[in-house]
């Protein structure tokens, strides 16, 4: 046995975020660690990375009791984690971030080409599409993953710990990331490995455990278990794992986008889907249409009038709204309330005289709370302090409350848990019945496939086809990945 | 009880503002007597003033270091619009013009060229004091009206009349700050620039609004200022733009932006204000003071982010 937790508890104040955490890790597997958010998992793997000391329970390291009080230790243990959010230095190298706080040195110099080269080698041996000499802050969050594996493979020796590494990623670079697990168990290293992929670590991870309100609820091997009885144990209740909806028949059109090698319409009560591998121009399209980039050349119409859209004040005012990939970077004002973030878009909204009314401030935030069942002690509650699912709520609130007629979804469902996804779902499938027009840009070809109309394929900046509903995954990739 | 401890700590600023006013009531019997009180208000009124305008550029997530400087030059061009004739109202707007003035020159050259608030008013430093210096020769501006000794100097009901200058700006301040369109979009900038950009809003245009109103405040100091010497001094308000972003810090205000409140400033002037006059009474060593201030800056920023440290977990 490499790793042994044993009814490990961890307190932050009042909260208890781990009551009775149980987890075994052999060498040589693969073992997936599930949960809702919340549910202690990144309390548990900080643990046992040495970043957070328990309150109690035990953990025995290859047999031995340990009890890490800094990261150096659980390194020189040969533990090291690869981190869901970005912890790299973005003005340092790619090599240079690899040897961050293990730079290899002679005498007091540092050795800047041998860390070069054997960062080179290490991205080599992997193929992963990194230059080892390029700035951090130039790659996509994609690359910083790899970034991250790189650092987390050069110092580690016996576990890896994956904290959700293929969020950011699309189907093909979640693929590599997982052949890296693979070839990374087959030498005989322990591998945890925590996603809300559900499906995808069916094919990877030998056994599981499943984290409940910081508890263990269960544990056993992967295979013995169905995909509903996983996300039993992870909500507690009954809920499909699938999301079914009925679709309607589009309306009037609302947006028509006219670009270099990009044309489509989008109309009332339409979800149209948008496939890519990472880089294919996804993002970049919500954001031309959107104006944070405006398009030098091309036509932009929203219900049938051409609109000039050269910022996002532009778009706004035509009715398009954003919802971004990143809530924290850009879609939420953390710090502020939930009322605050809610009226943002739109403080015309609830302003008279010059004066914004707190009082009908509150109303609105608290009508759209309860109409898109946002969990919250009040609308005084900073943003920063909600769920993944209840702040993406917030998000598309502001949006509702502008009034707005056609959202671009930007990976709506990345870092919420099952249940919250559901939710978001019915809520885009309410939207269209009312009349709303959705972009929806998505790595999850599942859900793309359960909630989209039609799904436009997008490779090198272009849309290069399109399929319908009935597609499968694999078209989907074939248009993505392979050149036609 | 948690929150308890947590309104307690908020609180502290103004606690403090209180136990040092009883303490210096209690040690000086000179402290508590309406001409020091009226002297008091009227050393701290040109600082009070030009803190309210950053209390704003700095929620915003900004800074403005060339106060000092616009304060000069807004007070040397009313006091020479004055000496040539214009009537005092007329030579007050001139100050606040000027002081608008150069807000926008700030608010645009940053939003436009891109370039951080901190290296533009730094050079905006150099520069209006250096054009301030051409234009006035360097010699002091004098032969002002006499009535316009009544801004800074005159009494209404035994009440300094600068005390009712400052009451109308803060109040103004404070409900621009957090019942205006302008106030929330300064609140949601700092906070997070891109999600305010990604909201829809022209944060370039509000951010020049930001320092344009920074500036006139700043502008009516450099009138206060210049009614209470008498003269327009092209060398005023040296080293001023370090008190007033210290009264914010003290106050509540936050480098990082987001943070901040009109009420919080003003104590955060009054705790200097009451330092400087009080180690004046009980005859504490100048230089000495000075090292007190600056400890009390580094004391208050240093409770306040562990107040907000544990507000967070």
């Amino acid at each position: 046995m490499l790793l042994d937790l044993q009814g490990i508890e961890k307190h932050f104040g009042g909260i208890t975020a781990l009551e009775n955490g149980d987890l075994q890790v052999e060498a040589g597997e693969i073992h997936a660690l599930v949960g809702e958010n919340g549910a202690g998992k990144s309390t548990l793997m900080k643990i046992v990375a040495g970043m957070l000391r328990r309150d109690g329970g035990a953990m025995r390291w290859q047999g031995r009791p340990v009890d890490f009080t800094r990261p150096a230790e659980a390194h020189q243990a040969g533990i090291s984690m690869v981190h869901q959010e970005s912890l790299l230095a973005p003005h340092f190298s790619v090599a240079e971030n690899i040897f961050l706080g293990c730079e290899a040195t002679k005498g007091p110099l540092l050795e800047q080409r041998r860390m070069e080269t054997d960062a080179r080698r290490l991205i080599n041996e992997h193929g992963f599409p990194l230059d080892s000499a390029s700035s951090v802050y130039e790659l996509s969050p994609a690359q910083k993953q790899l970034v991250e594996i790189c650092r987390a493979l050069h110092s580690a020796s016996r576990l890896l710990i994956f904290d959700e590494p293929t969020s950011s990623l699309s189907d093909a670079e979640a693929a590599e990331v997982f052949h890296i697990a693979q070839d990374l168990k087959e030498r005989g290293m322990g591998i945890i490995y925590i996603t809300h992929r559900l499906a995808e670590l069916r094919a990877i991870a030998d056994r599981i455990t499943i984290l409940r309100d910081g508890r263990t609820v269960h544990n056993g091997p992967i295979a013995a278990l169905s995909m509903d009885q996983m996300v039993h144990h992870m909500v507690g209740r009954e809920i499909s794992a699938i999301y079914e909806r009925e679709r309607l028949t589009p309306g009037a059109e609302r947006l028509h986008v006219d670009l270099p090698g990009i044309c489509f319409t989008l109309h009332a009560g339409e979800i149209v889907g948008i496939a890519g591998l990472m880089g294919a121009g996804r993002t970049e399209l919500c954001q031309t249409i959107f104006g944070i980039t405006p398009a030098a050349h091309g036509s932009i119409l929203v219900d049938g009038t051409r609109v000039s859209i050269n910022s996002p004040q532009d778009a706004v005012r035509a009715g398009i709204a954003l919802i971004t990939e990143d809530r924290q970077q850009t879609g939420l004002t953390l710090s502020m309330p939930i009322r605050a973030n809610v009226t943002l878009a739109h403080l015309d909204g609830v302003t008279r005289n010059g004066f914004i009314s707190r009082a009908e401030e509150r109303a609105v935030a608290e009508r759209f709370g309860e109409r898109l069942s946002i969990r919250a002690a009040s609308v005084e509650q900073p943003a920063g302090s909600l769920s993944g699912g209840n702040q993406q709520k917030v998000v598309i609130a502001k949006w509702l409350f502008r009034d707005a007629k056609v959202l671009l979804f930007d990976e709506p469902t990345r870092g919420i848990d099952v249940a919250a996804k559901a939710e978001v779902f019915g809520l885009m499938d309410q939207l269209a019945r009312d009349g709303v027009a959705i972009l929806m840009v998505s790595s999850e070809l599942p859900e793309l496939l359960q909630i989209a109309d039609r799904i436009l394929v997008m490779r090198g900046g272009a849309v290069v086809t399109e399929l319908p509903r009935s597609t499968t995954q694999q078209e989907i990739m074939q248009h993505a990945a392979v050149d036609a | 009880m948690k929150t308890g401890s947590a309104t307690w700590q908020r609180l502290l600023p103004f606690l403090s503002l209180a136990a040092l006013f009883i303490f210096l009531s209690v040690a000086s019997p000179n402290f508590l007597t309406p001409t020091n009180l009226a002297a008091v208000i009227r050393q701290t009124a040109t600082i009070n003033v030009m803190a309210l305008g950053m209390t704003l550029v700095i929620v915003s997530g900004g800074i403005d270091l060339s106060v000092g400087a616009i304060l000069a030059f807004s007070g040397t061009m009313g006091a020479m619009a004055m000496a040539n004739g214009l009537p005092v109202p007329g030579g007050i707007a001139v100050g606040l013009l000027c002081g608008l003035f150069w807000g926008v020159f700030n608010g645009v050259l940053t939003t436009s060229l891109k370039i951080p608030p901190f290296i533009v008013t730094l050079g905006a430093l150099g520069i209006v004091r250096g054009v301030t210096l051409i234009i006035s020769g360097g010699l002091p501006v004098v032969g002002l009206p006499r009535e316009f000794e009544s801004l800074a100097e005159g009494s209404l009901a035994g009440i300094p009349s600068v005390l009712f200058v400052l009451g109308v700006c803060a109040v103004l301040t404070h409900v621009v700050l957090h019942s205006t369109k302008l106030g929330r979009y300064t609140y949601a900038i700092g906070s997070n620039r891109e999600a305010a950009v990604y909201a829809g809003i022209s944060v370039s245009r509000y951010t020049v609004a930001v320092y344009a109103i920074s500036g006139m405040l700043t502008g009516l100091a450099g009138m206060i200022e210049a009614s209470r010497l008498m003269t327009g001094q092209p060398t005023a308000g040296q080293g001023y733009e370090l008190q007033v972003i210290a009264a914010v810090v003290i106050g509540g205000g936050s480098l990082t932006g987001g943070e901040g409140s009109v009420i919080g400033t003003l104590i955060g002037a009054f705790i200097m204000g009451l330092l400087s006059n009080g180690s004046d009474l009980l005859g504490v060593n100048p230089y000495l003071q000075q090292a007190l201030i600056g400890a009390i800056i580094i004391l208050a920023v240093a409770v306040d982010e562990a107040r907000k440290r544990r507000f967070r977990q």
